[in-house]
Parts: C-alpha cells; structure tokens; sequence
C-alpha cells in the first residue's frame, strides 16, 4: 500500500472494505482524511445534502441480519452520494429458496451493480465474495469478525473531539486510552475496534465477564480484564457494548442484576474514570443494563455524533472504493 | 474472664509448632501461647493434644429442607463433638442455597443456634440444575466461600467451564463433586467383585476418575481454582498428582472411611456403608494413604451426610447415600493413619486444620496471639467405642458401630467459648 | 499546479506588480457592477483561488469601506473527472463558507481558467448549497482552450496558449511570490490539468 510523508498524496488501491485487520495506518487515515468533507455536506443548512459523486451508480444493501441503524446509514450515505440504491429484503429473497450467496451475487451483478454493502451472520462472508466477484464489496458486519464501517466512524469520532478539545487540528489518536467493556467474545465491532486503534497508535483495554473474554486478545498487545474499575481507570474513551440477553441462558452470565452490579457504566461507576472521558456506544442502547439513563442523557457521550459521523464516514468508503483519488496527506 | 490450657502438647501446623505448651485464652482471642501461663479457669490438657480447632470443608447439615436428618444446631453440636470449630456446610437443602438471600438464611441461622463457626459453600447452577450460573459476585458478597453443586455434577462441560471461568472473576474456589453419571444407571456400589457376587449394580471408578479427569483439564484451560471432593479411588489420586504437576490449581480432599474401609463393607448390605463415591477396593485404601503421605491429597474432610434411620432402614438399593463423620473422623485419623506410623499426628493434624483452611482461605486452623480462640483439645491415646446412639448429630448412618478407637476430644473451643466438654 | 520550475525557459508573463495592478482594476470593476455591496461574496476555488479572494475583498474594502464576505469552494466533490486518479483531494482544504448564497451575488475567483470544467463544478457546487440571485466568474488569468461555454466576467490577463504550454502561477501566500509564469512547448506530460 502507499506510503505517506506530509503534503504527499496517498492513493487509495483496494476494491473492497472487509476487514480494518488488513488495512495499514495509512490507509486508516486517508479514510478518516476523506471523512470530514462529506461531513459537511450533512450538515449543509439551507442547501441541497447532495455530492454527485456516485451518481448514476447503484448501491446494493444486502443485509441478511436485521439491522435498523446500519443499513439505514449506509443507504443515507449512498443517497447523499446521490447514487441509486437498493435494499435486499433476505427473508423474501431467494436465498429462504436454497440460492448460494454467489448465486444471489451474480443474479444481482447481472443487473451493473458498483457496491454491494453485506452484513451476514457467517463470518468470512464478504471476504469470500469479494475474492470471486467485481462488485465493491462493503462489509457490514459479518458474523463476530468485523465491522470495519463501524471503527472507523469510532476513530473518527475520536479523532474530531481530541482535535477539538486540543485545538490541534492534526492530532490523532496516538498515546489515547481505550476502554472496551461488554460481552467482547461475541463482537465483531470490538474486534474492528482493536484493529482500528492499535494501528492508529492508541492502547486498548477489553473488560467483561470472563466467560465473554477470550484471553488470546492479549497476544495482539491489548489488555484484558475482568475489573471495570481497573479498565476505566486512566481511560481517556469508555466504549461501551450492547450485552445481549440471550446471552444469559446460555450459562455466560447469570443474571442481567449481576451484569449490571459488576459492569454497567453509570455515574457511580465512572467515579474511578477521568472527568473528562468520552462515552461511546455503537447503539442500540439498552437503557440501564449496559448504561444508565443519567449517563446516556448526560454530556460526556458522543453517542449521537457516533451516528452523523457514521453517514460521512460511509460516504469516504464508497468514494474511495469507486473512485479511487488521491488523498493528500 | 480466661481460660487457660495447660500441660498440654500444643501443635500448630501453620507456625510448625509441636511442644509442651500452655494457650491462654483471653475473651474470644488467643492471648498467649507459652509456658507457665495463668487463668482464671484451668482446663488440663495432661496428656492431651492441644490443636487449633479443627477445619472440615465437607459437611451436609440439611438446614433448610431436611431438618429431619439434621440441622445448622445439631450438625454444629456434633462438629463441635468431633473437635471442629469450623465447617464449610454444602448447598444442596431445599431450597439450595443459590442465591444472596439464601446464604443470608444460612448465615443468620448459625447466628442464631451453632456453636461453632459456619461458612456457607453457595450452588454453581441456579437450582442446582447445571444449565444457569449463579450470581456469584453476590453470593461472594454475601459471605459464600465457595462454589459447588455438590450432590451432583454438573453435566455438560460447556456450563462447567462457564462456570469455572465465572467463579474465578468472583474469586471462588469451585468444590467439584467429580462423577459422570452418564456412565451408570442406578448404581449402588463399587463395581468390582464384591458387587458381582453381591449381585447389586456397580459403579465404576471410571465414574469418578473420568469427572476428575475434565474438571482438572477445564481447570487448566481456565486457569480457574478447583477442589475434588470426596477422592474415593486411585485412579483419582494419580490424576490430581499429574496435574499438580503441571501446575494446574487444583487441591482435593478426602474422607476416613475411605482410608479405613473397601467394600467388604458392604457385603452385609449394611446401609450405613453406602456412600457416594462408594467404598473402593484395597489398592485404593492404599493409594489413598499413599496420597495423604505425599501430599496429592491436600486434606481430610468427613462429607457429613446425615440421614435418618428411617430412611436408611430399608432396601439396600433403595437407601440414601451417604455417612455421618464428624464424630468418628479424629479417632479414625489417629487410630488408622497415625498409629501405624502412616502419618505423624502433626501432619495429621495439619490435613485437618491448616491445610483446609488454606484451601478456601479461612480465618481458621492456626493457633496465634490475637488470633480467634478456636481451639481443640484431645486425648489421643483415650480408647473409645463407636456408639451411634450417643451421637450428638441427630443421624445415626455410620459404618463404624462398635468399633474401637483411639483419640477422643475433650474440649473444643470456639471464640473462646466451650462449644464442647467432656462431662 | 506544478511546483517550482526556474528553468530559463519560463518567461514571466505578470509580475507582482502586473498582478497588484490586475487585482485592482478587477476590484473596481466589481464595485461599478455591483448594486450593493452586502449583498456580494467571493468564493475563492481552492487553493490559489481563496488568496485572490481575498486580496480583491481587503481592495473593496479599500475602495468602498465596505469588505464583501469571503469563503472557499473545494469543487473537487463535483468534479467530471473524478475516477481519473489524477485529481488532487482538497483535504483540510474544503468547501467553507459561512454565510447563505440565497439572494446573493456570488462571484468565484479563481487563478486560471483554461477548459471551464472546474468552473462547471463550482457553479453546480454553489447551487446545491441555495439559490443566488447572481453567479459571477473573476480570473487572474484565462489561458484559453475552452471545452465548455463559460467565460469571466472579469480577467486579469489573457494569455493565448497551446495545450503543451505550461501555465505556472505564484500567490505570495502559498508560494512565497507573485508571478505567472509561461513555459512554451516542451512540458512534462504529468503537469497536465484540465482546468
């Protein structure tokens, strides 16, 4: 991939996004170079929040897991693109009919695709079909690998509120604290998350119960623990994850009661973290389980940034992914 | 007010102390130990081991559910009895103890009627059932000192290493009752020749050895802290002596009659020898010494198991498992382990104080200045004969009637308060 | 642009002067034109153009008291050309302005026009942020080799030019010094931009 010194321009040469594990610092920051432009065409006030950037092209939402919020942020971005898009409705699809994921793939090419967003419950199924097909594949989640679009609107996030709060609009995440609580075992946005901020130079502390924490993570120099007081002690970003009820009859933790005694993020609990630390969740919030509604509500989030940044930062990927420009340092 | 212990032999496992020694207890505190000592009330110890008072991990005392068989104030009496000052009680009552308000229950109870010190053992699985953890964060709050769901296994390996994993973020030990159920249906007895002839349905060492086998595995995946109970066959022994080491964290215990009895035992059909795990064979009565002497097995606990005379007056397949110990289990150790040289009676002792102690981390077995005033005084070459009826547990069930013992307690104190005299 | 070339060959078409002088005359030439002067704002196109925006607005305000707003037009979200790999992404350096084009007189200020295609993608640009009431074009030099229909309404210079010419123009600002410089002929193909 392309190296980079100040003032150089970098090039973006991948077809796909599927993973933030493959991607090198450069290529990190040239999406997040790319992100802010876009953002301001979000928050265009009395004008059109349009680019023609993709016009003409065509968009292709295909989400086998329900999702509300992505699939909802990856359409608005290639709207804004002003590209035509498509959602795929799986349960109605062909696939309920036995069709092969590459079947349903070439169906769908045969009709001039230029993006294909998939979010699938298998891990390891957007690698596959971006390896046999010629569409731009974006992953959106695959089963609890990664999803790359969703670290890399966190480090964004990140990235604008240190450059923000520093006034330094070069800083970057590098010597930042990250705390990662909640059920990690089974998320693949902790996963992307690791990648993403290990390579842009911040260290990264994964908390949860101890059924729901694969210990290996230590070898990719992350920390591990099962202590929340200890995870968010000197965190400068508490990223919080969803915990999933279901969760709980399959022996991994007892009760939600217990969960929330030992690991929900509320004003008692954030009495041994920095004042000033940023909340972050990739949402949808249970309220009071993971977060308490004071917190929720309350300033230090950034929950809600997390999500307008989501829309520009869909909006970098798929630029970069179609037309490839140079990016300047 | 004080006590004074004196001309007694005092010896402390923990500070390596075996010497003619006088305890003076002041309040509920050790004061002194030392020579020439004063009280205002003198208990003679002529004759007489001094120890700390003795620590049984492994005690099922029925509270609530089953009072019948026993209860939190008898099963304490009969500890108390025995020389115990401290019991680690199992969760396996009616209702079981699996949540923070029943280890309440059990703690206020001993408040309320025991005589000696009690440390609630909570339930891994919710009910028991093996498929939901218990919320053991609480349950460690709350005072349980350990986990178990002893009585059974748990079943499926997925939940025991969940459960494992769990118990280690709380900072508990988990007791493994080590048995594959799977395996038999309806056993009463060790499969062996005596079950052939006997024609009643065997259980195999496998049954037990296989449950050690995983647990001391899962325990090494997790790095969790696990106890076998109750190690009843070589086989087991063997395995808790290679995984040890390997480093694995892993402590086990085991009980009189396993060291003293096989299952000719059982060739009578007599009720009160049946147990599970059952009585082995003799190559395992030795190896089950052999670990004591080697330290593979890390102590002794009787796996109190009260039931009543009803319940065990019926057919043999039919009849509840289990044996009563407190009572007989310091006469056994000194009559079967000390005085044919197997054990000397400090290490004995230490198997009975101050190694279960340091397995789950009680503030118990160690005589010091300032420590609690838990002490036993016994007489170890005092004969006694084994008469149930005399039992101060309100169960009977034990296979050692009539039998002739040496090693009889006179005195055990508990908080400085006389939990036990010998009229 | 291309960076700095002081090869001989390079003849300087303006100098400093030349172009204090261009600026100035452009300056008047917007004051006479313009009804009112609030109603007026210059939209440099990034990156030479912000600069010359703003020298024209502080000479405005020299000339009438009164300084017309300021911004800065990125178009490189518009442009036609966007898949060729050759176009420089603007970052840091985007679209910012700061007031509603609604009702406005909006005049794009560009260093040099040549195709017209980056002065299409500032109009459709400007467009999708409202509606003006009016768009103007001010250059410092047009260089000629139009593909589109689109002229200045103001020039500073006018320059007749070969594709294979090399057009190089110096802001004080960015590069250190005031120059537009012209290099007949020979050009190293890399340095071609469609303008």
């Amino acid at each position: 991939m392309a190296t980079v010194s100040e003032g150089e321009q970098r090039v973006w040469t991948r077809k796909d996004l599927i993973g933030l594990e493959d991607l090198s610092r450069d290529e990190l920051d040239m999406i997040l170079d790319t992100a802010p432009q876009f953002l301001a065409v979000s928050e265009r006030e009395s004008g059109i929040k349009k680019v023609p950037v993709l016009q003409g092209r065509l968009v292709v939402n295909w989400f086998y897991e329900p999702s509300t919020r992505t699939r909802t942020s990856f359409e608005l971005a290639a709207k804004r693109l002003s590209a035509d898009t498509l959602t795929m409705n799986v349960a109605a699809s062909s696939a309920k009919k036995g069709e092969t994921l590459h079947d349903t793939l070439y169906n769908i090419e045969a009709m001039h695709t230029d993006i294909v967003v998939i979010r699938h419950s298998a891990a390891g199924a957007s690698r596959i079909l971006a390896e046999r097909h010629p569409s731009h594949i974006i992953n959106a989640g695959d089963g609890a690998h990664e999803h790359p679009t969703q670290a890399l609107l966190d480090a964004f996030t990140i990235r604008q509120h240190v450059r923000r709060t520093r006034g330094d609009g070069r800083a970057g995440l590098d010597g930042l604290r990250v705390a990662i609580i909640g059920d990690i075992a089974h998320s693949r946005v902790a996963r992307s998350n690791v990648w993403g901020l290990t390579k842009l130079g911040a260290s990264v502390v994964l908390c949860g119960p101890r059924t729901l924490l694969p210990d290996a993570f230590t070898r990719l120099g992350v920390d591990v623990t099962s202590d929340l007081r200890e995870a968010i002690d000197g965190a400068d970003v508490i990223y919080v994850l969803r915990i999933q009820m279901e969760r709980q009859s399959k022996c991994l933790f007892p009760s939600i009661r217990e969960y929330i005694r030992l690991f929900r993020i509320d004003n008692e609990s954030l009495k041994a973290a920095k004042p000033d630390a940023l909340i972050m969740h990739p949402g949808p919030i249970n309220r009071d389980v993971e977060l308490s509604s004071e917190v929720a509500d309350g300033p230090r989030n950034v929950i809600l940034e997390q999500v307008t940044n989501g829309v520009a930062v869909r909006m970098a990927v798929m630029h970069l992914l179609v037309n490839k420009p140079r990016v300047t340092a | 007010m004080s006590v004074v212990i004196k001309n007694g032999h005092v010896i402390d496992p923990a500070s390596n102390t075996s010497a003619p020694l006088d305890v003076l207890i002041i309040g509920d505190r050790i004061a002194r130990i030392g020579t020439d000592l004063r009280g205002s009330e003198v208990l003679d110890a002529t004759g007489c081991i001094v120890c700390p008072g003795l620590v049984d991990i492994h005690v099922h005392f029925r509270e609530p559910g089953f009072e019948s068989k026993e209860t939190i104030a008898t099963g304490s009496r009969a500890a108390a009895r025995g020389g115990f000052t401290s019991v680690v009680t199992m969760p396996n009552t009616e209702p079981p103890i699996d949540n923070g308000g029943m280890v309440e229950f059990v703690n206020r109870r001993a408040r309320e009627t025991a005589c000696i010190k009690i440390w609630p053992a909570a339930a891994a699985t919710k009910g028991r059932a093996g498929a939901e953890m218990t919320e053991m964060a609480e349950l460690k709050a709350v005072g349980a000192v350990a986990v178990t769901d002893d009585g059974s296994d748990i079943a499926s390996s997925w939940v025991l290493r969940r459960c494992l994993e769990y118990a280690d973020m709380c900072g508990l030990t988990y007791l493994g009752h080590c048995e594959d159920a799977s395996l038999v249906q309806g056993g009463a007895m060790n499969a062996g020749l005596n079950s052939t002839k006997l024609g009643l349905s065997g259980m195999p060492k496998a049954m037990e050895e296989i449950a050690v086998a995983r647990l001391v595995r899962l325990a090494k995946l997790t790095g969790a802290k696990v106890h076998v109970c109750h190690v009843s066959s070589a086989g087991s022994v063997e395995i808790v002596r290679w995984a040890k080491a390997r480093g694995v964290r892993v402590t086990c215990e085991t009980a009189p009659h396993y060291f003293t009895l096989t299952d000719d035992a059982v060739t009578t059909f007599d009720t009160n020898a049946k147990r599970n795990p059952p009585l082995r064979e003799a190559e395992d009565v030795a190896a089950i010494k052999e670990g004591l002497q080697d330290g593979s097995i890390d102590c002794i606990a009787t796996d109190h198991a009260p039931h009543t005379p009803t319940e065990k007056d019926v057919e043999f397949d039919y009849a509840p498992f289990g044996i009563v110990g407190l009572e007989t289990s310091l006469g056994l150790v000194v009559t079967e382990l000390v005085e044919p040289g197997i054990l000397t009676m400090e290490q004995a002792i230490r198997l009975m104080t101050w190694a279960p102690a340091q397995i789950l981390d009680l503030p118990a077995g160690k005589l010091e200045q300032d420590g609690p005033a838990d002490v036993t005084v016994f007489d170890p070459h005092a004969e006694w004969t084994v008469a149930p009826e005399t039992f101060l547990s309100r169960s009977r069930n034990t296979p050692f009637a009539g039998r002739v013992l040496r090693g009889q307690v006179k005195a055990a104190l508990c908080d400085g308060r006389f939990a036990y005299r010998e009229a | 642009m291309n960076e700095a070339d002081n090869s001989p060959e390079m003849t300087v078409v303006m100098d400093h002067e030349a172009i204090d002088a261009a600026l100035r005359r452009i300056a008047q030439e917007i004051v006479a034109d313009s009804e009112a002067l609030s109603d007026v704002a210059l939209l440099g196109i990034l990156s030479r153009g912000r600069p010359l925006a703003e020298r024209l607005a502080a000479c405005i305000e020299g000339l009438t008291g009164t300084r017309p707003r300021v911004g800065s037009l990125a178009t490189t979200l518009y442009r036609d050309d966007l898949r060729s790999g050759r176009v420089p992404a603007t970052v840091g350096n985007e679209t910012h302005f700061d007031f509603d084009v609604d009702g406005m007189t909006v005049i794009l200020v560009d260093d040099v026009i040549a195709a017209g295609r980056t002065i299409r993608a500032a109009l459709d640009e400007v467009m999708d942020y409202g509606r003006p009431q009016r768009i103007q074009l001010a250059c410092l030099v047009d260089r000629g080799l139009r593909e589109l229909p689109i002229q200045p309404d103001y020039l500073g210079w006018s320059l007749a030019t070969a594709p294979n010419d090399h057009v190089a123009v110096r802001i004080r600002e960015i590069d250190g010094e005031d120059a537009v410089l012209l290099e007949r002929g020979v050009s190293s193909a890399a340095d071609e931009e469609t303008k």
